[in-house]
């Protein structure tokens, strides 16, 4: 734990220095970092801690980037209002659908969460109005106080900032009651019942803030790549953020953040040599969970 | 002045019926023992007390309240707490770390999202069963018996009314054995125990009362002295004095 947080100050203090490369690419590569980082560490809250595997993340993330495309039609642009919505449409899909899906556990639980995020995916994608399947530009960015979001750096400095956050104020509800009542909803839900508390409502309420979370980093991605398409929320996102968070080691936050790092940063290198990089980040999976279990 | 009463409780998996028209009552602060042959339906009856499984018919009231469509956690919070036949705990937490979420569960404390939690308070009821020395180790790793210890140092933290222990002596040494009986009689009369056990020795110690159970049904209630002479019993389970 201890080294793992280490490794996590480090790779933030880097990151904060990578605009003086002054190269933009580098800077969208860290900001995407940040971002999956933050989506990840969001997932590993439901993986790792609420021992829940969720095959629908990507559905949160997308609605966050949503959020952040639909809202400037309407004249809202700025960071707080533009993420606040973002987190909360999150939140309230996954407090709706989390309440159904939570009343199973195991191989069920993943298959309705992906349903529902199958869901989310298609109703986004028969939305005519935000041009369907095609997806649309970001119709004007967020904005922090008069900068752009659009901009990487502003976009790096505030992800740092608020993956930082996320990270402080899950670390610490992992360490508090509720975070131990999780944990032990994971370990023997059966006894939980026995000594007096329902597993339920704790893993309903820890997978909606993770939701929100996931929509946080999602308002951020639609300014990265100023496109929001349905594909954002589709299962292939949620299982690469599956990878990520099993790529870190699933139950320590810091794990799924350096997960995220690592998978973002071999795609770009390794999508460099081949068209088929997918193949050799299944190889380095595979290796990984034989060989360092944790 | 009862704590808990099963009346003409009923419960069946198809044609097999594990409890048949089953009346019992627990006094306050008193041992009752429950014994029977295997498959006589004792656990299941635990299950059914707890909630963990559903009648099929008749009531049980605890406190004077009906509790028998309360779901398992809200009967735990009424004071119902359990101790299963093989020991339940949580794997990934310390042996304090266990204690403590019984006073969790115990004080309502679940939502709170921001103060770390800690063991600090749990070393009262370590030393109650005997393992203040291993407050600190992994739960998984300790032995059957410390597991045990454990099981009822979390029931002790929650503060029961009732205490339900599923045969608190099977799989424990001599020595083990002797240490349980010991520390279930020295907490006799603060809390009500139903007691499970095939330990005629240890059941004669400690139970004020004794029920018998067969195939489902209660063949007889009354104190140790009344089970032993009763011909019934006698021929049902304790056989000719070898056991008992």
């Amino acid at each position: 734990m201890r080294t793992r947080l280490v490794i996590v100050v480090v790779l933030l203090a880097a990151a904060c220095l990578v605009p003086l490369l002054g190269q933009p690419y580098y800077t969208k590569l860290a900001v995407r970092m940040a971002i999956f980082a933050l989506a990840a560490m969001s997932l590993d809250l439901i993986v790792g801690y609420a021992g829940l595997v969720s095959f629908g993340h990507a559905a949160f993330f997308g609605l966050g980037c949503y959020a952040a495309g639909v809202l400037p039609m309407v004249g809202v642009q700025n960071v707080p209002v533009v993420f606040a919505v973002a987190a909360f449409a999150a939140a309230l899909i996954g407090l709706v659908t989390g309440a159904i899906s939570l009343r199973a556990s195991g191989l069920y639980f993943i298959f309705i969460t992906l349903a529902f995020a199958q869901m989310v995916f298609y109703v986004a994608q028969g939305m005519r109005p935000l041009s369907g399947d095609d997806g649309f530009r970001l119709p004007a960015p967020t904005m922090l106080g008069k900068l752009p979001l659009t901009n990487p750096n502003v976009l790096l400095y505030l992800m740092i900032g608020i993956l930082a956050l996320a990270a402080w104020v899950s670390y610490r509800l992992t360490r508090s009651n509720f975070g131990q009542v999780v944990r032990a909803a994971r370990d023997n839900p059966m006894k939980l019942a026995a000594i007096g508390l329902p597993a339920y409502p704790y893993r309903l309420a820890l997978y909606t803030y993770a939701c929100a979370l996931a929509g946080i980093a999602g308002a951020a991605y639609a300014n990265l790549t100023e496109f929001i398409a349905p594909n954002t929320m589709s299962w292939v996102v949620s299982g690469e953020l599956l990878f990520m968070v099993i790529l870190g080691t699933a139950g320590m936050l810091f794990g799924a953040i350096i997960g995220a790092v690592v998978f973002v940063g071999l795609e770009q290198i390794l999508s460099s040599y081949t068209e088929y990089w997918l193949f050799p980040l299944g190889v380095i999976l595979v290796l990984r969970v034989l060989l360092l279990k944790r | 002045m009862s704590l808990l009463e099963i009346r003409e409780a009923r419960k069946s998996f198809g044609a097999l019926c594990v409890t048949d028209n089953v009346t019992l009552e627990v006094r306050e602060r008193e041992i009752h023992a429950l014994i029977g042959p295997n498959g006589a339906g004792k656990s299941c009856l635990i299950g059914q007390i707890t909630g963990e499984l559903p009648l099929d018919a008749g009531e049980i009231r605890f406190d004077g309240d009906r509790v028998d469509r309360l779901p398992v956690h809200a009967r735990a919070q009424l004071g119902l707490k359990r101790a299963y036949q093989v020991p339940q705990f949580f794997s990934s937490f310390s042996a304090g770390g266990n204690v403590a979420l019984a006073q969790i569960a115990r004080e309502r404390t679940g939502w709170t999202v921001w103060r770390k939690a800690g063991t600090e308070r749990t070393l009262p009821f370590l030393r109650q069963v005997g393992l203040e020395a291993v407050g600190e180790r992994p739960s998984a790793s300790l032995g059957h018996g410390e597991k045990r210890q454990l099981e009822l140092a979390m029931a002790f933290a929650g503060e029961p009314k009732l205490l339900l222990l599923d045969e608190p002596l099977a799989g424990l040494g001599p020595g083990d054995s002797e240490r349980m009986v010991e520390l279930l009689r020295s907490m006799k009369g603060r809390y009500a125990m139903l007691l499970v056990e095939h330990d005629m020795g240890a059941v004669f110690t400690l139970a004020d009362r004794i029920s018998v159970l067969l195939a489902g049904r209660i063949i007889a209630s009354g104190t140790a002295v009344e089970i032993r002479a009763n011909p019934e019993v006698r021929a049902a389970y304790l056989g000719d004095g070898t056991d008992a």
